[in-house]
Order: C-alpha cells, then structure tokens, then sequence
C-alpha cells in the first residue's frame, strides 16, 4: 500500500503539535492544512506576509488584498498578524518557525536537498525555499519515494541543484518515514506490504533500521473522506 | 505647506529615463502599483533593470513590459512558470535574469535602504546561487556576502496616503513595499484612497511620509478586511 498525496499530508499533520509555527511548501505539503487536528492551535506562515492563515474563502468573503504565498486567496485565523517582508524573512531565516515542510527533488543522505530548479523548466525561480531550508530547526521533506520513472530520490549526494546543505531533519514519503541523524538515515515506519528490506531496496543511502520501526497505521480515509492510500 | 499629491500616473512616471532601474512592490497582485505599471507601458521607456518579486502572472501590467521588450534585466526571486510575458522574452534572450533567493532580494533592498553595503547570509551557500560570490566562515558556517539594491525610482502601492506620504496598507499589501520605500531616489506611491491630514493615527503609519516623495490616488473598490471570529 502507498500513501496518496493526501495520505502524507496527513501523516505529517499527525506530528505537530499544539504552539508550532509552520511553513507548507507548495505540492504535498500545503495538503497538511487540510489534516492538522482541529483541538490544536498551530499558526502557519505564509512568506508573504501572515501568520495564521486560514481556510480559502468562499466567494462573498474574498478579500482582494490577503493572498497567501500560492498567490491564491486566504483567510486569516485567530490570533493571526499580517507584517512585511522583512518580518517575515526574521521569522523564516531567524529560526523563529519551529517547523518548514518542504517538497524535494532529492533528498542526500547528508541532508542536502533539491526543491527549486525542475529540470525542464523554462525560468528557474526560487523563492524563499533557501532562506525557509536554512533557516528552520525542522526541515520535513513530503515527496515519493521513487521518481516516476522508479529512480530512487533518497540518494548518496544530490545531483539536481542544491536548495541548502545538509538541513533535512525528516523524509515522509508514500511508503516511509525516515529521520536524518548524525548516525545516518534512521527507518522509523513502513507502510503495510512493505518492510525494511524493501524499502532500502528502493533507497540508494544506507538505511538504519530503528530498533522501535514499525509498520505505519492509518485510516484508509480521512475526516473529509480522501483517500489516504492505495492498495 | 507640504503636499506630495500628484495628479495621475502619467505624471508620476513623467520623470522615467531609458535605462533606469525601478523597483516595484508586490507579492501576487496584492500590492502590486499596477496603475503605476501600466503607465510606465504607455511612456514606452526602454533598457529597464526591474526589481520586483516575480515577473507578474500573465502578459498584461507588469508582464507586459517584458513582453513589450521594455525591460533588459529582471532581479526577482520567483518570475513564476506563468510569468508569460517575461519568459518569452528570457528564451529569446531579450531579457536578462539575476535570481537571489527572496530573503536575500529583501535584505539587500533593506541595505540599500539603510545606507549598508551588504550582508553575509547562509542562505545560498554552496549553491549554484552563491557562483562567484564572496564566502565567508561566521561561526563554523559559510555566509555568502551578498550587496545592497537601490534603484532610480522606486513604485509602491498602499490602501491609504495623506499629504505628508504617510502610508498605510491593509492584509498583505506590505510586502516589499514598505522595504522597498527607503531604497530608492524617487519614490512614488499608487494608494486606493488619500485622507485628511492626520486621518491616518500615527500609531497606523506603516511607512512614513519621509520616504515617499509622490503619491498618486486611483480609482478601487472598498473591500474591507475581515479577520473571522472565534469559534467560526
């Protein structure tokens, strides 16, 4: 079984905590706001400019002027503020976030990373993916496994172009979860029809299997009735 | 007395040469001195370095002055895949690219802004945006020195203004904007709405009036911000 998009998104959601002050990258990671636990207070952070966005609005409570980092329109939460760019980069580059989910490209068994230059694309455009990977104590990467063509993206050293070195804290793919230690990779879960061998098979670095790993328990579907994972 | 209005944004460009540097305000559309924009397309100044965010979402305001080859060179962090007008011109080789990651772009105006000559920033190092740049070790960690930004003239949109140029915005307008004010040698500001004198409390001042040497009023549509309530 894989997770889907959704399925990640909501793995990851399980593990922060009430007070966290988080970055959602664009892709998988946005997918978190979906799935954070309604009983907790967590404020996310959108580089342009707030902390504490909200749901989108339905079209009678658009504001034309509060647009979140995906340029869409957004709402704002309790206790949300709005700030300038300067502001905003203190608290991405500064430490303040406690936690910036990231798509990748790569991921290096170092912690080096690749998110902002798709191959392919015809302007690169990098944003504040390298100001958030240097800045942020919690750098969680949401991706496959595997590219589309099978190629494993948890690898010995990158080879698309860096986003920041050696700053992953945490891998959560389709099929694991992984944590980047001074130790090495560190296998902490699996997903049912899969086990440690198999996942290593599909990963270039060397994987440490935690002496706790276990195979991850998830609803097939969420609250709002997404699918979480295929079988 | 002092009265810093001008009239339209004609005007408020009039000044413009071929071959200036412009820095704009705006995140997305919001902030974004799109009337400012449009004016600077219709007095067709050419051979513009632009610093902006991004490279506007489509082929009109400020895509279009790259579709309209009006701009040599863009300093931007993220000139978006739909950033159509500017990607044409880039692939063509019209339009010259220096990216700097977003942080970076900010600090650097801030610099400029401040009478600073730079900075050193982990952000970017060992990174294809790092080439050629001066490394340092600060604390076992290698910074990249990156130089301050100014520009010859500098477009700022905010909600309101007064006569002064004090300014105020409203949701995620600030953006760049309120950085961007200290950064250049002209500074003009498009606002929804100019009040009295003193309507603005001082407390609201986001960007005050000593920075802003025009601003220009424009024709917008109230809409108020709402911040939902607890428990909705």
């Amino acid at each position: 079984m894989n997770l889907t998009r959704d399925g990640i998104a909501w793995r990851i959601a399980r593990d922060l905590n009430e007070g966290s002050y988080v970055n959602l990258g664009v892709g998988i990671p946005v997918l978190v706001s979906n799935y954070l636990q309604s009983n907790q207070e967590i404020f996310l952070h959108s580089e342009n400019g707030i902390l504490g966005v909200g749901p989108k609005p339905n079209k009678e409570n658009i504001d034309l002027d509060l647009i979140s980092a995906g340029k869409g329109f957004c709402t704002l939460s309790l206790g949300a503020s709005l700030f300038d760019q300067q502001i905003s980069f203190t608290m991405m580059r500064g430490g303040h976030l406690t936690h910036a989910i990231l798509g990748a490209l790569e991921v290096a068994e170092n912690g080096d990373f690749a998110n902002w230059k798709v191959p392919g694309e015809a302007v690169p455009g990098v944003g504040g993916a390298m100001d958030l990977a240097i800045g942020s104590p919690n750098i969680y990467v949401a991706m496959t496994h595997v590219s589309n063509k099978g190629k494993p993206k948890i690898v010995h050293r990158c080879t698309a172009p860096l986003t920041a070195k050696a700053c992953v804290k945490r891998i959560y793919s389709d099929i694991a979860v992984i944590d980047l230690t001074p130790r090495g990779l560190i296998l902490k879960e699996f997903m049912p029809d899969y086990d440690p061998v198999k996942i290593q098979s599909m990963t270039e670095a060397s994987l440490i299997i935690s002496p706790d790993c276990r195979e991850m328990v998830i609803p097939k579907t969420a609250t709002n009735g997404v699918k979480l994972y295929l079988s | 007395m002092i009265n810093k209005q001008i009239e339209t944004c004609d005007l408020a460009v009039a000044q413009v040469f071929d071959g200036a540097s412009i820095m704009l305000g705006g995140f997305g559309n919001a902030g974004m001195p799109g009337q400012l924009i449009d004016a600077l397309r219709r007095k067709a100044v050419k051979n513009l370095t632009i610093i902006s965010n991004g490279a506007g979402t489509g082929p009109f305001a400020l895509g279009a002055l790259f579709s309209e080859g009006l701009a040599k060179k863009l300093i931007a962090s993220y000139p978006a895949p739909t950033a159509a007008g500017f990607r044409d011109q880039f692939l063509k080789g019209e339009v010259e690219l220096e990216l700097v990651p977003q942080g970076s772009l900010v600090e650097r105006i801030r610099c400029g802004g401040n009478g600073l000559g730079g900075f050193y920033t982990p952000t970017g190092a060992g990174t294809e945006l790092a080439h050629g740049k001066e490394t340092r070790m600060i604390n076992g960690r290698e910074h990249v020195l990156e130089m301050a930004l100014r520009a010859d003239f500098v477009f700022l949109k905010a909600h309101l203004g007064d006569r002064f140029g004090n300014l105020a915005y409203r949701g995620t307008m600030r953006n760049f904007n309120m950085v961007m004010a200290s950064a250049g040698e002209t500074v003009v500001a498009e606002v929804d709405q100019i009040v009295p004198a003193g309507s603005i409390e001082p407390d609201n001042v986001h960007t005050p009036g000593i920075f802003v040497d025009y601003l220009v009023e424009i024709e917008r549509l109230p809409n108020l911000l709402e911040v939902p309530k607890e428990g909705v």
